[in-house]
């Protein structure tokens, strides 16, 4: 492939141009993705009659009277959380089995009436929980940039897909930071939107007050766009914001002059992480600065508690959502059972993958009788003091720079056999979940070869600040058009 | 000290409908206990008066129209089932020991 990588922005006047064809663009997908899975394997299931059908009418609307949105004729990716009608939603789990969804997400219900086109639905760890994409009952994804390494995770399926330039935009959820890790991993841009401005309908419910559907993409620009499509208010979604979005996409104006952009100095220790990683966050920041933002320090001074109340609170939640799953309704069932009991237990416990078992025991763990306040409740205290470290920080600031994660993509099978391990990677991530906050992460340069991720984080309800960030830096930076040698 | 051992582990996994073999609940149980030892850290932290946070974004409750619809969602809901009979979830009995009796 030669050239600057396609974006869903390049591939929107192209169409308009007549230069390609929707069907064109689903038949490149469909064949990058046969050429690259054997390698790759960032999709547990692809739809190639339907996206091609799709495509044909998607070109027919072109014809016909010019594009439904920014997003017609645009192949796109799911993960394996969000529900689409007629299609397996597996979470890559053993106990979603066979199981396809009656109904589509409303991301992929307005998706769709968007003209944008499913390809396949991507690989991740069981439920959403894990930060690498090994915890998965179809087997890890790997990393473009280096298939000995793992992509991120759990939305690691959508970053490897959008890095290896099989669909120019792809989606996926983040509840502490599944969008943003991947996508540092594998350098290209992923959002996390302010908590309830995209709706959460049909996705599959891990930790209900941190979960947030999101795009991963080239550029910050077809996020926004991205964004523009599948955000606002659902009657099916009480926590999904009720007033009108600002659009993204609007806000994009490449200029960051007037902008002050706090620096957390507890996620910018030398001893935080690595420090070729480190460097690059600072060398970006001081890129913004040269664009016309001004920088001052900040402090978030209970970021050092963050993962321990992520921890707690995400598992309890999952604890009690995961529930559901009880070999009755839907979803795979032990055989030979002979009283309910016994049907509940077996069918989870052959259903549910190690990773699963362990946030579930955890999370009743926390919420069970005698431990109740001195570990859930304390954790939602913890979580109001880090959500009043934000609101603090941003009366002075109207955006932060950190690291995404203290470290680059790290081998596949280093950190499974310690989860307390794995649950650090997500060290910088969880606190934007925890506050309900939007937060990027937009590709910042390489360290020993790899991706390196920056995480621009907005205020409550304002996703279109981060992105306006990114994208200047983006207009001033190639970092994002970086390719691994793999999609040479 | 341990936070948590095997006979722990096992209790809570009756209470979330998981059963667990010895070996897998001894492996829980070490994770668990480093796990539990890191949270361990918020115990330092004061938080008397600290009001629990119980929304993440502030929002009014939003009510809608309240407006009859039909969701006819019965078939496509039962034909996910495992096992079902008629228009219900076919499941083994519901008391211990009734399958004897």
């Amino acid at each position: 492939m030669a050239g600057a990588p396609a974006t869903v922005a390049s591939l929107r006047t192209a169409l308009d141009a007549r230069a390609v064809s929707a069907r064109e663009l689903v038949e490149r997908a469909l064949a990058r993705a046969a050429a690259l899975e054997p390698r790759l394997h960032a999709f547990v299931s692809m739809r190639p009659e339907a996206a091609l059908r799709e495509a044909d009418e998607a070109d027919a609307h072109l014809r016909a009277g010019g594009p439904r949105s920014a997003l017609d004729g645009i192949p796109v990716a799911i993960k394996d959380n969000i529900a689409q009608a007629g299609e397996p939603c597996g979470c890559a789990s053993r106990i979603l089995e066979g199981y396809v969804s009656p109904f589509d997400a409303t991301a992929v219900a307005r998706l769709r009436a968007a003209g944008a086109i499913v390809v396949g639905r991507t690989n991740m760890d069981e439920f959403a929980m894990g930060s690498s994409t090994e915890h998965s009952t179809h087997g890890p994804t790997r990393n473009p940039w280096d298939p000995a390494r793992s992509p991120g995770g759990s939305s690691g399926g959508s970053a490897a897909a959008v890095a290896a330039g099989v669909v120019p935009l792809a989606f996926g959820s983040d509840t502490g930071g599944s969008i943003r890790q991947p996508a540092a991993f594998a350098g290209v841009t992923g959002a996390k939107p302010t908590y309830g401005r995209v709706s959460r309908y049909g996705l599959v419910a891990f930790a209900s007050s941190l979960d947030q559907i999101g795009p991963l993409a080239r550029t910050a620009e077809d996020c926004a766009l991205a964004l523009d499509v599948v955000s606002g208010h659902d009657p099916r979604d009480s926590t999904s914001l009720p007033e009108p979005p600002t659009r993204c996409r609007e806000a994009l104006d490449g200029r960051a002059a007037g902008l002050v952009l706090g620096l957390p100095r507890e996620y910018l220790a030398a001893d935080g992480g690595d420090p070729a990683v480190l460097r690059a966050v600072e060398e970006a920041a001081r890129e913004l600065e040269k664009a016309g933002a001004s920088l001052r320090e900040v402090s978030l001074p209970h970021t050092r508690y963050a993962v321990a109340t992520y921890y707690l609170v995400a598992t309890a939640e999952a604890s009690s959502n995961l529930a559901r799953f009880d070999g009755v309704r839907y979803g795979r069932r032990a055989s030979g059972a002979r009283t309910l009991t016994e049907l509940y237990e077996r069918s989870r416990s052959e259903g549910f993958g190690a990773e699963v078992k362990r946030r579930i025991l955890l999370g009743t763990y926390v919420l069970s009788a005698g431990y109740y306040d001195a570990y859930y409740r304390k954790a939602q205290q913890v979580r109001a003091l880090l959500r009043r470290d934000f609101e603090a920080a941003f009366e002075g600031c109207d955006a932060l720079l950190t690291p995404t994660a203290p470290e680059v993509a790290f081998a596949l099978g280093e950190r499974t056999a310690d989860p307390l391990r794995m649950y650090l990677s997500d060290v910088y991530t969880v606190s934007a979940n925890l506050a309900g906050v939007p937060a990027l992460s937009v590709p910042c340069g390489l360290a020993h070869g790899l991706p390196v991720g920056l995480q621009l984080v907005g205020r409550a309800r304002d996703d279109g600040t981060p992105l306006r960030l990114a994208d200047a830096f983006q207009r001033r930076t190639g970092f994002h058009l970086l390719q691994p040698e793999l999609c040479a | 000290m341990s936070r948590i051992g095997r006979a722990e582990v096992e209790r809570i996994g009756r209470l979330a409908r998981l059963r667990l073999d010895a070996s897998e609940a001894d492996a829980l149980a070490r994770d668990l206990d480093a796990i539990l030892g890191y949270v361990d850290q918020l115990a330092a932290l004061d938080t008397a008066g600290v009001a629990a946070a119980s929304t993440v974004v502030p929002i009014a409750t939003p009510l809608r129209a309240d407006e009859p619809a039909r969701s006819d969602a019965r078939e496509p809901v039962l034909a996910r089932a495992p096992d079902r009979e008629g228009d219900a979830f076919l499941v083994p009995p519901v008391l211990e020991g009734e399958e004897e009796g």
